[in-house]
């Protein structure tokens, strides 16, 4: 594109949230009203919301199911549930939060914050955004419809082939999960491509790529590992449901297939999946404990190199789960070394978080509380995988309780303290409210224990020998008081956690007001106010450094932040891209408008997803049909959408 | 909805496992057995290790928060920054020191348990089962080969070579006081070794998910000193005796046209190879894969009821009359 098709080179304007400039991007930006507005907006802010309440209620479903299966498991020889029915809740448990909760809810953070912190308008894709959200709805709908249908997945999260194939499996139980992760799939992957592109390419100007929040390093970081991990799970899924269907013949060892070939596709996506489940929520501590120690983290860019090392060797570890299916020592060997070695990343966080508290002033507030726990939980969930990462003990470890205990350590350490202290940082921003300090006290301090008090025995259970995935024991082996005492902590845990949700929901409605910056945050989504407009910004911020709010105070910018003077973007809806290292002007996009587009090709979606199911093929037709139709009437060229003018440099 | 159950007797093992101390059967931190004294004191290592890092990184997170934390809002409070880069320089490289540790005692222990001490004079096949253990005793000759179920008997002090395989899904076999797991794998067969070094009867069982009763897998590794370990083999070795009463007799009749498609026993016309063989099923503690005491009662409750007992296992409820089921256990019960 030559200069000569530039229509404009946009001037600097100061401006205001109460400015007219304002006002006009409120009328450009905002969503239509009624149901077609929800059905077709495109807003970020919304979207990511949707993400944070759909993905809490899948951790509701899944802790429900839990709490039932700590029932069965409060005491030996127990026939409160029924084996297969016990069968089908821990897998649908580990589906729920490993791929229904635990990603989805940083994806919802990631959305929520993506522009704001990166001074942006919108996400580079607004409408892919917007589909990746109904496409996670909808398989997850799916998935659980396996309720209605009494064929809930049955064998466990990681489904090992042959017992997932027909002969073994005769129910619509595996086609459901089968199905629902390929579906899952296509959110996962449309998502991550609008994390990358919006990191490299939706930067405020001079936010220079070392310069932008650690969430966004994570949330980038694990994108690219989604896009690399992603079509190795689909695959394994998809040739699963061939096997299932059509008698093709991937895993049936008698027809020359292999089961371990299974292991590995699933194992090759799966172990990375670990890293992509708690990166981003690492992330957010990184950025949010400095604003409860007052100062800079320490160490950023080792932080930011070790989320990125951890990532890269996360794709070389996967054969530490299957050190006990006899393959040859000498390879193992390699694997065993490889999961030592990503301990020193992890390590490097902790280290910088650590110092970041010792150096600072910390405020105890109910947020910090969180990440407090959260890092002591981190180190535990993280030494016990060291344990399993040497071959001859995990010989012994792996498929016991010790396991269990570890993935609880790191999925609700790692993940949901994140999780729950974030919120506490962010809710304000997202509901104009504070969250009570005094509820979320003693929130914590209930699920802390409770927590503890569930998992913290459970490495014993497994170092005394319980293997995972039984629906009952036996008395007099040892195992009887253990299961009690996690069976009691669970209780435990789901009191805090619905203290939690009563505090979420009180403060909705009577929080104090929390004003734009209540926790004296350094980043940009602070110079909105709470909750900020459709828009962002009105004019598009000048980032001289990392803290642009706290510049002031810590001398350490090359020249001066700015947020009220820059480009007002007001000729429709405009946003600014920058280039990717150095975060320069680069040119300015022509964003799209809200569209019901990613709904009705959704719908398309499931259609023919359930006709797949259920082998209704004139179903699975029209859906594809109407897919395509549906791409087509979407990514049909708008002139106005047509990239025609530069950004001054 | 399912009556209860009879409790799950495996406990009888624990208790005549003739351990000093009542270690918990499936412990796997002390061991009985050469693989396992290997890998136990790396797993105490490691745990130790694991331990110590927890307790400092505690302790660093506390104190750091007492030292200067205090309530309040955030906004009273001034920014500040020092540098403090190095402690993660000096944090990282005592990591690396400690884990370059736990590489090199991990390859030694690696090292140390890849082969048994001496070749194995003796061979056991494990086959898994949806949801029982098939054992199958290799020998030079063609009767030295014998099979069994569920419960297994080793020579104590001699390495035993186990080569692992799946007949329908994946498995896992494990006695964990002996040592690790291997993975039972259709289309492959695993080879690995244990050796007991105390007489004692050790607990197993399938350790990877195996399906609706993989709860109810268990198996026993009874190790025995060598000479009434080789009785035990030759008595497994003969064929089941002819029946001597008329009970007996018709109680084998029963059995085959009941039990016979699916159970083997040697010396009668029953030769089924879907379920365990039971030529000398009496010699076994335990039936259902440890799910229940091997006695009179609980064999006839077994045979009339399996479903109940083990919801969803293979063996069906196939309504054997009063006297059939009288006469079949007479049967059993001579198949010492």
């Amino acid at each position: 594109m030559t200069v000569a098709e530039y229509d404009r080179v946009p001037e600097r304007v100061d401006s205001g949230y109460e400015s007219a400039l304002a006002h006009s991007l409120e009328e450009t930006w905002e969503t239509k009203p009624g149901l077609y507005g929800w059905i077709s907006t495109v807003d970020h802010k919304e979207i990511g919301v949707r993400y944070l309440v759909t993905a809490f209620a899948f951790l509701v479903a899944g802790g429900v199911e839990a709490l039932i299966m700590r029932v069965q498991l409060a005491r030996p020889n127990q026939n409160l549930v029924a084996p297969e029915t016990y069968n089908e809740l821990f897998s649908l448990h580990g589906i729920t939060m490993i791929f229904l909760y635990a990603l989805p809810i940083l994806s919802g953070f990631s959305n929520y914050l993506f522009p704001l912190v990166l001074g942006s308008r919108d996400m580079a894709f607004p409408r892919l955004n917007a589909f990746s959200y109904w496409i996670y709805l909808a398989s997850g709908l799916f998935m659980y419809g396996s309720i209605l249908a009494t064929a809930v997945p049955n064998d466990g999260w990681y489904n090992f082939a042959p017992y997932s194939l027909r002969q073994f499996n005769p129910g619509l139980n595996m086609d459901f999960y089968a199905l629902g992760m390929i579906f899952l799939g296509i959110s996962t992957t449309v998502g991550s491509a609008n994390f990358v592109v919006t990191f490299l390419r939706m930067r405020a100007p001079g936010m220079s790529i070392n310069r932008v929040p650690i969430l966004t390093w994570g949330t980038t970081t694990i994108s690219v590992g989604n896009l690399l991990a992603v079509p190795a799970v689909s695959l394994a899924f998809l040739f699963l449901w061939t096997d299932r269907q059509f008698g093709t013949h991937f895993y049936t060892p008698e027809s020359g297939g292999h089961p371990l070939l299974w292991q590995h596709l699933f194992w090759i996506y799966a172990h990375p999946w670990v890293y992509v489940v708690v990166l981003p929520a690492m992330g957010m501590v990184s950025d949010a404990l400095p604003f409860f120690c007052r100062r800079p983290l320490v160490g950023y860019v080792a932080v930011v190199l070790g989320t990125i090392t951890t990532m890269t060797l996360g794709f070389g570890v996967w054969l530490h789960h299957m050190f006990a299916t006899g393959i040859p020592f000498l390879a193992l060997a390699f694997f065993s070394g490889a999961s030592f070695v990503i301990t020193i990343p992890s390590a490097v966080a902790v280290l910088s978080w650590v110092a970041t508290i010792w150096t600072g002033r910390p405020v105890t507030t109910a947020a910090f509380h969180f990440f407090a726990g959260f890092i002591a939980l981190f180190v535990i969930g993280g030494v016990s995988g060291v344990m399993t990462a040497s071959v001859p003990s995990d010989l012994q470890l792996t498929e016991t309780y010790f396991i269990v205990a570890h993935i609880h350590y790191v999925l609700i350490g790692i993940n949901v303290f994140a999780v729950l202290g974030a919120l506490h940082v962010w809710f304000p921003k997202m509901s104009g409210r504070m969250m009570s300090e005094t509820l979320g006290k003693i929130s914590f301090w209930i699920i802390f224990i409770g927590f503890n008090v569930a998992f913290l025995p459970m490495h014993l259970t497994g170092l005394w020998g319980m293997p995972r995935r039984i629906y009952t024991y036996p008395a007099g082996v040892g195992w009887d008081t253990l299961n009690m005492i996690t069976s009691v902590g669970a209780f435990i845990l789901a009191i805090g956690v619905i203290v939690y949700f009563a505090n979420v929901v009180i403060s909705l409605r009577s929080g104090r007001i929390a004003g734009p910056n209540p926790w004296d945050g350094p980043t940009l989504e602070w110079t909105t106010p709470s909750p900020p407009p459709p828009y962002n910004f009105p004019v598009i911020p000048q980032v001289a450094s990392r803290h642009p709010l706290w510049e002031s105070r810590l001398h350490d910018s090359v020249g001066e932040s700015q947020w009220r003077r820059g480009m007002p973007l007001d000729k429709g809806k405009e946003a600014l891209a920058t280039t990717a290292l150095d975060g320069l002007p680069d040119a300015i996009l022509k964003m799209p408008e809200d569209s019901p587009a990613p709904f009705i090709v959704t719908l398309a979606m499931t259609a023919g997803f359930v006709g797949l199911l259920l082998q209704i093929w004139w179903l699975a037709g029209v859906g594809a049909a109407a897919t395509l139709a549906g791409l087509l009437i979407w990514l049909w060229p708008e002139r106005e959408l047509a990239q025609r003018a530069e950004a001054a440099r | 909805m399912r009556c209860a159950r009879p409790a799950p007797v495996l406990i009888v093992l624990s208790a005549t496992s003739g351990r000093a101390f009542a270690a918990p059967p499936m412990s796997y931190l002390s061991s009985a057995g050469r693989m396992g004294d290997a890998i136990a004191p790396l797993t105490w290592g490691l745990l130790g290790v694991a331990i110590a890092v927890v307790v400092i990184i505690s302790a660093l997170v506390i104190v750091g928060i007492l030292r200067r934390g205090r309530g309040g809002a955030v906004s009273d409070t001034p920014i500040g920054e020092t540098r403090a880069t190095s402690w993660i320089g000096i944090g990282v490289g005592l990591s690396t020191l400690v884990l370059i540790g736990l590489v090199v005692w991990t390859s030694l222990t690696m090292a140390s348990i890849a082969n048994p001490p001496s070749e194995p004079a003796l061979t056991i096949e494990v086959r898994g089962h949806q949801w029982w253990w098939e054992f199958i005793y290799h020998g030079e000759k063609p009767n030295q080969i014998f099979e069994t179920a569920n419960e297994i008997h080793i020579p104590v002090g001699k390495p035993v070579r186990f080569a692992v395989t799946g007949m329908d899904v994946i498995h896992s076999f494990w006695v964990p006081s002996l040592g690790g797991k291997t993975e039972t794998i259709p289309g492959q067969v695993n080879v690995t070794w244990l050796q007991a070094d105390r007489p004692g009867v050790y607990r197993g069982e399938c350790s990877e998910y195996c399906g609706e009763q993989h709860a109810h897998m268990a198996l026993a590794v009874f190790a025995d000193a060598p000479d009434s370990f080789e009785a035990w083999r030759q008595a497994q070795l003969r064929d089941a005796p002819a029946p001597a009463s008329d009970q007996t007799r018709f109680g084998e009749q029963s059995f085959i046209q009941h039990c016979g498609a699916c159970h083997t026993v040697r010396g009668s016309p029953a030769a089924g190879r879907v379920g365990p063989d039971l030529t000398h099923l009496m010699s076994r503690s335990t039936i259902a894969a440890g799910v229940l005491p091997n006695n009179p009662g609980y064999l006839s409750g077994w045979i009339a009821d399996p479903q109940n007992i083990k919801p969803g296992c293979l063996m069906p409820d196939l309504a054997i009359s009063g006297p059939d089921l009288a006469s079949i256990r007479s049967f059993l019960l001579t198949l010492k």
